[in-house]
């Protein structure tokens, strides 16, 4: 999308002729609608946020950052939507749907008279050019990889307005994996750029390092419950901008009306100044972890990895860390201490049969004695007389972790284990965890982008990459990890919700029980919201101030 | 001596005493976490407050002013050496000696050291105590930090080499070792010594921002420039002016080895 320097004044803003009798008509005219423009300045409908970086593709199919995804949901129309208030499937395009076949099979009813953002109608034909382009493998789609779980797949449209999709093998949940693939017309299906769209705004604008412009789009289908036509603002300006403290005090000036994901640190300063625009939304789903470097290969001391391996020797790390003052001192209060590997904000997922960890420097120190560990003087030795201790590495410049590891440092020096806490440049730290695996201990967040357990099986199956303590094993090492992965997959093979549920909470019971991470806090969801915007109803999920985009708008 | 380098002297014996025998003066453990008074304000029991730790902030600039104060000198001592070595010797012998010396610290000053840093960073064992950590870091320093310093030296060096007063000593027969030890290096002495104490505060915030790259002084030990790092909260140096005093003391210290240098050696 190329900048568009004119596009302010508009067409008729234009000077064609060199005649004094155009200028005389122009000029006022000009002035008119310069004057009409300022008005709409003031009361222009333009709603202001932040991106962090500038996106690396407006091609819905192939939004993978932050930047590109949050683009990619405001101009998006898509089959199904993840109501992000109610975390539940609801219909968009598609009216209703249908999965049958042992979930093989999804079919949609599509909505009629919908067009797109230049005025062409939608129809099935579509659907079927988009969702074949995330099919794609030569497009390497990351919103079609889900999808390809499936294995082949035959997509096609049944008439104008019926489309159905036949899978080789079932996707458990697949409903939501729609939320995230936005139709484009069918003559731009895999190639498309966020200009033509079914979503409520399209792109209008980009100028790099500086702002992704959003316009209405004038076609949108949704109407609100007066029969009003959405969305209610004209346009949505995403600034590129990277600092935190520089985004607030553009808050605070005006020029930026919903900030999500704020740092404890700069939610404090706000609330002290305006405690009505920030707002705490309680426990997202974002956590923060610890884990120990169980992999057998790794060019760690054999004493270390006995101590690392042990479920005891976790277990007693767990119990003699404050998860309370983390989630207090490190996140200024605005963090809750982890119950397990969901956050209490998956309201469905979420296992409420698991307990709190308590904080028990007691019942630590006898977890380790029975391990062989004593405690002598004030260090902790194993049974080989080794002092206990090792490094703990995490990202640098991220302040709450690096308060966490100051935290953490003096909670274990209570039960005599020294940390060698190192705060690393990111790269350093994947090279250590994804290749060299030459590290003790690592803490980190996790971000859970999708609600449905599915989103994680990349962590917890046995033979994931990313299943951090010991990744790529060839079969389960531990007879847990062959049970998680079992329940992992009994959970996928199934379409049944409720039985879906008691397989997930199996495995999360474990996890409890086991500790291969530490759960250690869920962060709060912290946002601002400038009095100016209406209809702002933030959520924990992303984007968590404007995921009803199109029933906002600004005061006049 | 004027009275003011008296003075400046005096304060200077008396603040190394204060913070080699830190212990004795600071009012907890410089790593003591008071949890339930995190971001205090200045009271009887923390005269400067806490940190966002709980940690009393006089104990922690006490015992990182001793660090930074005995290790930034001692890092700066290195870096001036190296830059007399290299850059006096090679403008002295003149020449191609001269013109490779020069390229020498051209070469050295392009170089990106930043992720060099970050690069031996990652090479260093994880498990090293945090006081080993400290040395590392200083020692890091001073031997990267001589070429600006170099360069400065060479061109002072040069100068001298071609001027009359050398040119009639080596008419008068002066060995090369008595030429260097009696005429270049007393007029090289305060290119050097400036060197050095500009060097010192360099080091000290060298430090602070390789904090927060990973490479400096690690948790729980404290440092100037750990300290130092609270300034970067704008916001709260507003309502929590006690946070300015980790940057005083820096400018007081160098100020007052600017007086304690006395005029002709900073000439």
């Amino acid at each position: 999308m190329k900048a568009s320097g004119h596009r302010v004044i508009g067409p008729s803003g234009e000077v064609s002729g060199p005649t004094l009798l155009a200028l005389l008509i122009v000029i006022p005219l000009a002035l008119a609608l310069g004057g009409c423009t300022h008005r709409s300045a003031d009361n222009s409908g333009e709603l202001r946020v932040t991106i962090k970086t500038d996106p690396k593709t407006l091609n819905p199919l192939m939004a993978e950052e932050d930047a590109s995804d949050r683009i990619r949901y405001l101009t998006g129309g898509v089959l199904i939507r993840v109501n992000r208030k109610q975390q539940e499937n609801q219909g968009e395009l598609a009216e209703n749907w249908n999965v049958d076949e042992g979930g093989r099979r999804i079919t949609f009813n599509l909505r009629a008279g919908v067009k797109f953002s230049d005025g062409s109608d939608f129809s099935a034909d579509d659907v079927v050019a988009t969702v074949k382009a995330a099919l794609d493998p030569s497009l390497h789609s990351p919103k079609g990889d889900p999808l390809r779980a499936g294995g082949k797949a035959d997509v096609r449209a049944l008439d104008r307005n019926r489309v159905v999709i036949t899978f080789e093998h079932p996707i458990a949940g697949i409903e939501r994996l729609f939320d995230e693939i936005a139709i484009s017309p069918a003559r731009m299906a895999g190639k498309a750029d966020s200009s033509v769209v079914l979503g409520a705004f399209s792109v209008a604008e980009q100028r790099a390092g500086e702002y992704v412009l959003l316009k209405r789009n004038p076609y949108y289908w949704k109407k609100d419950s007066a029969g009003h036509q959405l969305p209610y603002l004209n346009a949505i300006r995403m600034y590129v901008l990277s600092n935190r403290d520089t985004e607030l005090i553009r808050f605070r000036q005006g020029d930026i009306h919903l900030i999500d994901s704020l740092p404890p640190d700069l939610y404090e300063q706000l609330h002290s100044d305006d405690p009505g625009a920030a707002r705490d939304l309680g426990p997202s789903i974002e956590s923060e972890q610890l884990w120990f470097n169980e992999v057998a290969k790794a060019p760690i001391p054999a004493y270390k990895k006995a101590w690392f391996r042990s479920r005891n020797f976790r277990r007693a790390i767990s119990s003699a860390i404050n998860r309370a003052d983390l989630a207090r001192v490190a996140f200024r209060g605005h963090a809750t201490p982890s119950v397990g590997l969901l956050s209490p904000a998956n309201k469905f997922w979420f296992d409420k049969n698991l307990r709190p960890i308590a904080y028990d420097t007691n019942a630590a120190l006898e977890l380790l004695k029975q391990d062989g560990f004593s405690k002598i003087g004030d260090t902790l030795k194993d049974r080989g007389g080794n002092p206990v201790s090792f490094s703990l590495i995490t990202n640098a410049g991220n302040k709450q972790r690096e308060r966490m590891g100051s935290l953490i440092q003096q909670d274990l020096q209570q039960i005599g284990i020294t940390v060698n806490f190192v705060p690393l440049d990111f790269p350093s730290i994947a090279e250590r965890i994804m290749k060299t695996y030459d590290y003790d201990a690592c803490m980190l967040g996790l971000t859970n982008v999708d609600l449905d357990p599915n989103g994680q099986v990349n962590v917890w199956m046995s033979s994931a990459d990313l299943h951090q303590w010991n990744p790529q094993q060839k079969t389960p090492e531990t007879e847990w990890e062959a049970q998680i992965d079992k329940y992992l997959r009994a959970q996928a093979a199934t379409l049944n919700r409720p039985e879906r549920k008691a397989d997930f909470d199996k495995v999360q019971e474990i996890v409890a029980d086991e500790d291969p991470m530490l759960y250690l806090v869920d962060k709060n969801a912290l946002v601002a919201v400038s009095p100016k915007v209406k209809n702002a109803d933030p959520v924990v999920l992303t984007p968590q101030t404007y995921w009803n985009a199109e029933y906002l708008s600004l005061e006049k | 001596m004027s009275r003011a380098r008296w003075i400046a002297v005096g304060l200077l014996i008396a603040l190394f005493v204060l913070v080699l025998f830190a212990g004795a003066f600071a009012p907890a453990p410089y790593a003591k976490q008071f949890r339930n008074d995190t971001d205090h304000r200045p009271s009887e029991q923390f005269p400067l407050g806490t940190d966002e730790l709980g940690r009393d902030r006089l104990s922690r600039l006490l015992y990182g002013m001793r660090i930074s104060l005995l290790l930034a000198p001692a890092a700066a001592l290195i870096s001036t050496a190296l830059a007399a070595l290299i850059g006096g010797a090679g403008a002295y012998m003149g020449g191609a000696w001269d013109r490779a010396t020069g390229m020498f610290i051209d070469l050295f000053l392009s170089l990106p050291w930043l992720f060099l840093l970050l690069t031996l960073r990652a090479l260093l064992p994880l498990d090293i105590p945090a006081v080993t950590s400290v040395v590392v870091t200083f020692a890091l320093l001073g031997i990267l930090g001589w070429a600006a310093s170099a360069r400065i030296v060479a061109a002072s060096v040069r100068s001298i080499r071609t001027s009359e007063f050398l040119l009639q000593a080596r008419a008068a027969g002066c060995k090369p070792s008595r030429l260097l030890l009696r005429h270049v290096l007393p007029n090289v002495k305060p290119i050097l010594l400036a060197q050095f104490w500009i060097s010192v505060p360099l080091f000290i915030l060298t430090e602070a921002n390789l904090g927060m790259l990973g490479l400096g002084v690690t948790e729980p030990l404290p440092s100037w420039g750990n300290l130092l790092r609270e300034l970067e909260n704008y916001t709260a140096l507003r309502h929590s002016p006690w946070l300015w005093v980790p940057l005083l003391s820096l400018v007081m210290v160098v100020s007052l080895f600017q007086f304690a240098l006395g005029a002709e050696e900073r000439a």
